[in-house]
């Protein structure tokens, strides 16, 4: 079965800390981060976790700062 | 400030062999500008503006479409949009698009307003446009507050809304009733598509994403007035995190505001 392996890049300086990404990541691997950015906001951060690449965070991202990538990767069929 | 930040977060090292521009899945659009917008963390408007250079970018547009920017949070769209921009007087986008499409009928041109530029000061060009016809896109962000000048109430903030002037709740008898702006407008001949659309969940984003698609392509076939009102949050003045505010969008404003096309052409 192919898998997508997402990655996610944020531009961490531009980031408010609005949490919406962090909500609306169904495969829970967006946080915001303990550190904060020149603006004094606690930034977004992609952690561990099987992002899928499916986007939702950077949908609805209000500054428009996220990029997702994706790629399928297909694995080796199991023989039972 | 939020129970998910914490310091010792494992933070995952990006894969550099995934970022190739064939993986690519989502990016800001090019005709969105680098500047950081003002808006407030959780704002719709952010929202709003990346949808509409989207349809811009995906069109083709850039070089042929002019904006008009309101007075209001927003007053400082033309920063963000890097297509041709016209400030307008509070409310009069509308009559400056008129004269903007009348002298050059082949370009694209929207009006980006919100509900205390077009259904307050500006209600009555906004009402005359759409009923001359005119040939333009409006966008219509609907946060039922004047956000700009601190949380005043707006004509459409809704029945025991809180606001700095109903400090005990929007009480409809002595204060009317919630303008539904984008229903009235319906009604008139002038006016081809009136849809309303939220941008608090993804789902809703592409929903409204598709709708100024549409209107873009009736404009280009000269159907008359479209109308895409969009139903966000306002998180600053309604005292409120912003997932909490897009919450309230969804549990109060929305049932209010039903979403959907509330009028749309018969294209052949």
């Amino acid at each position: 079965m192919a898998k997508a392996i997402g990655e996610v890049i944020i531009d961490i300086e531009k980031c408010k800390g609005c949490d919406l990404c962090v909500d609306a990541c169904p495969t829970e691997t967006l946080a915001l981060s303990g550190k904060i950015n020149h603006k004094g906001y606690h930034y977004a951060i992609r952690i561990e976790g099987d992002c899928n690449g499916c986007a939702a965070c950077a949908i609805i991202c209000p500054e428009a700062i996220i990029t997702v990538y994706r790629k399928i990767v297909k694995s080796e069929k199991v023989v039972a | 400030m939020n129970q998910n930040t914490t310091a010792d977060i494992q933070e995952h090292t990006v894969d550099e062999s995934i970022c190739s521009s064939e993986n690519l899945v989502y990016t800001k659009p090019q005709t969105l500008t680098d500047d950081p917008m003002h808006y407030c963390p959780g704002c719709g408007h952010g929202t709003a503006h990346k949808i509409l250079m989207e349809v811009v970018d995906e069109l083709g547009l850039q070089s042929q479409t002019i904006g008009i920017a309101p007075v209001g949070c927003s007053v400082f769209a033309y920063h963000y949009l890097n297509v041709d921009m016209q400030e307008a007087a509070h409310g009069r986008a509308c009559a400056v698009a008129t004269g903007v499409k009348r002298m050059m009928p082949d370009k694209y041109v929207f009006t980006y307003q919100g509900d205390g530029d077009l259904a307050a000061i500006g209600t009555a060009e906004t009402i005359h446009a759409a009923n001359r016809g005119e040939n333009f896109l409006v966008v219509f962000i609907n946060n039922g507050i004047y956000g700009m000048t601190s949380g005043q109430m707006a004509p459409t903030t809704l029945p025991g809304m809180f606001s700095t002037t109903s400090p005990y709740g929007r009480d409809v008898e002595t204060m009317g009733y919630p303008l539904k702006i984008a229903d009235l407008l319906a009604l008139l001949p002038g006016v081809a598509y009136v849809t309303r659309q939220a941008v608090h969940t993804p789902a809703n984003v592409r929903k409204a994403k598709k709708a100024m698609k549409n209107a873009f392509e009736y404009q280009k076939k000269k159907l008359g007035l479209c109308l895409v009102e969009i139903v966000t949050n306002c998180p600053s003045n309604w005292k409120m995190e912003p997932l909490e505010s897009n919450q309230f969008v969804n549990d109060k404003m929305i049932p209010f505001y039903q979403l959907g096309d509330i009028k749309k052409p018969e294209v052949k």
